[in-house]
């Protein structure tokens, strides 16, 4: 396709096709995804494996509600970080100071984190251009700076303990409970994201790939979309924030570090951006890349940074999507 | 009074550095519309390469010159392997891979030279001088004087020499540039190059007074985009005054405020500025490119 036809063509989303990378996210990957969680445990033999696979399911949220944001939205966020700490502490604080119900403290924080990204992006999100990557890595850091120094409040350095999570009555103390709770998250996640990539906002983003002049004049409220669509993805990261923090039953600043931001960021790139499926596949890569690679805990940085690059330039749709089109090439 | 302008001198030397680091962010962005996030690890590699040289017995003057020099061959490389291979993509791949580049600098650093912090010698003796009660670091003069010689440098070079003016054509519009014969993507390649030596001969004159170390450049690389945004992202002399009210700003809530808020300046004037004056503080009113 020329240029010109691009300029001139229907906007991609708005035209009636799905794209290629819808496939997986619909019903059937719903049901695969599904399957493979119901299967996961027969092959899971220690704790630590369930706990890899809970961190994994954590991460995997995460990275699809980042995907919205990046993949559809073609906005970066490099504070990301700062709204699982969010979710993590004001869980911590609400339930262990004030004596809240531990899932109260996490919908309130995750609700907090999302008035504060609609705050930060409704302004900013109007600019063009990559405003949104340099204001969220600010939003981070400030978030990083208060929880280091504001000690009577959140602990500073030496972290915060949270209360164990009861259900039912029942306190949460086995990895396979947890190990339950979050792969329902994870399925109703991979669930909603779907339909919101097909629903109306969705299909608006999706058009923000051609020239945004042309969706503007298609109707389509552009910078409000990428709002929302922010919004949304703050508070699905604070929510499992919030999560982790009492699965993990302790949290410290590490976990709202720029590093973590890079990581969320890498599992969206790594694993493709705009797919869903790819989000959940990136989440799995990089938090088992450590355990595969010791030298990850040692050159993090280096070896990040590497795999952001080679990916870009390599495979700049991700492992997922180019994968598929692979297979689907093939196979024709 | 004599506490103010204490604090002035201070917040000027932080800020002819930051500026430099502006210009650097607008030099490249002007070229080519990059954002790029490895502008203040850049920096970080000029500081790092001069301590090295220096440990390595080499003299102080050689040193200094192979760090910036370092750090434009940096800024060169920058483009040619991972900028340019990746023209096809979109801007958020740019942005992706000026991360990617940041981080490699970042680690590379770490497994070279490890996490310590390092500092030069003073360029010229550490007697320190005393104006009007104001205690003034020898080297503080030189922050401010090189910073002042590289802005006048530049601004002829953009001004009178046929390179200047072709990169300057290249930055308005490429098409048109390439059509007068101007080889557009060498001076993206030169951009790039002179963000590198303007990061690093930030990194260099800066490192007698502030120390250096491997995770530095993503907080310099943040205030220095703070500086070029302030000053309305593209504007030349707009860059080095963000960078000097960023210092000052700085060094005010340092010294009047809570000191380990600091860098939070940084971070609320970016929001504040993006915000409510997105055009930076200067700012004229302009369309958008389409």
């Amino acid at each position: 396709m020329s240029d010109i036809d691009k300029a001139i063509g229907m906007p991609r989303g708005l035209s009636t096709a799905g794209g290629p990378r819808l496939r997986l996210a619909g019903q059937g990957g719903v049901l695969l995804l599904a399957a493979i969680l119901l299967l996961l445990p027969w092959l899971l033999r220690s704790g630590f494996q369930y706990h890899m696979a809970v961190m994994i399911g954590i991460h995997a949220v995460i990275a699809i509600g980042l995907n919205l944001l990046v993949g559809y939205a073609g906005q970066i966020s490099l504070g990301h970080a700062g709204f699982m700490a969010i979710g993590a502490y004001g869980t911590a604080i609400l339930s262990s100071r004030f004596g809240w119900p531990p899932l109260l403290g996490v919908v309130v924080s995750a609700a907090a984190a999302g008035l504060l990204a609609f705050a930060v992006g409704r302004p900013i999100l109007r600019l063009k251009g990559y405003y949104l990557a340099m204001a969220t890595l600010g939003l981070g850091m400030i978030i990083y700076l208060l929880i280091s120094n504001e000690v009577w409040l959140t602990g500073g350095p030496d972290g915060l303990s949270l209360p164990m999570l009861s259900l039912f009555g029942q306190d949460v103390d086995s990895p396979k409970v947890w190990y339950g709770i979050v792969a329902v998250l994870l399925l109703v996640a991979y669930w909603m994201a779907g339909n919101l990539v097909n629903s109306p906002l969705g299909r608006a983003l999706r058009s923000l790939e051609g020239p945004e002049a042309l969706s503007a004049a298609a109707g389509v409220d552009v910078s409000a979309s990428k709002v929302r669509i922010f919004t949304v993805s703050a508070v699905v990261t604070a929510f499992m924030g919030g999560i982790g923090a009492l699965y993990a039953g302790f949290i410290s600043p590490k976990s709202a570090d720029f590093m973590q931001s890079i990581e969320l960021v890498l599992m969206v790139i790594l694993g493709g951006m705009g797919s869903i499926p790819g989000a959940v596949a990136g989440a799995a890569i990089v938090t088992l890349l450590p355990q595969v690679l010791t030298a990850v805990e040692h050159y993090e940085p280096l070896i990040y940074g590497l795999i952001l690059i080679l990916v870009m330039v390599l495979m700049p749709k991700g492992l997922v999507p180019t994968l598929a089109h692979r297979l689907r090439r093939s196979r024709s | 009074m004599t506490e103010f302008l204490q604090y002035l001198m201070t917040g000027l030397t932080v800020g002819s550095i930051y500026g430099l680091v502006a210009l650097g962010f607008v030099i490249v962005y002007n070229s080519s519309n990059v954002i790029n996030f490895a502008q203040g690890d850049l920096q970080m590699l000029g500081g790092m390469l001069a301590v090295a040289f220096l440990a390595a017995g080499l003299p102080l003057p050689v040193a200094i010159v192979l760090g910036v020099a370092g750090g434009g061959i940096a800024g060169l490389a920058l483009y040619k392997w991972a900028i340019r291979p990746a023209r096809q993509a979109g801007p958020l791949a740019l942005v992706v891979i000026t991360l990617g580049v940041a981080l490699v600098l970042r680690g590379g650093a770490e497994l070279l030279w490890g996490r310590g912090y390092f500092s030069l010698p003073e360029f010229s003796g550490h007697e320190t001088l005393n104006l009007f009660g104001v205690t003034i670091v020898p080297q503080s003069l030189w922050v401010i004087g090189i910073t002042a010689v590289v802005v006048v440098g530049l601004s002829r070079f953009f001004q009178s020499s046929k390179t200047g003016k072709a990169i300057i054509a290249t930055s308005l519009d490429p098409d048109a540039a390439t059509l007068m014969g101007i080889d557009t993507g060498r001076m993206k390649l030169l951009c790039f190059g002179l963000g590198g030596v303007l990061a690093a001969v930030a990194g260099v004159v800066i490192a007698p007074i502030a120390f250096t170390y491997s995770t530095v450049g993503l907080m310099l690389g943040l205030k220095g985009f703070v500086a070029a945004v302030l000053g309305g992202l593209g504007n030349f002399r707009g860059a080095l005054a963000g960078g000097l009210v960023l210092g000052i700003t700085e060094t005010m809530m340092s010294g009047y405020g809570r000191s380990d808020y600091k860098d939070a300046v940084a971070f609320l004037l970016i929001l504040v500025i993006l915000i409510f004056m997105p055009r930076g503080l200067f700012g004229a009113a302009g369309g958008e490119r389409v």
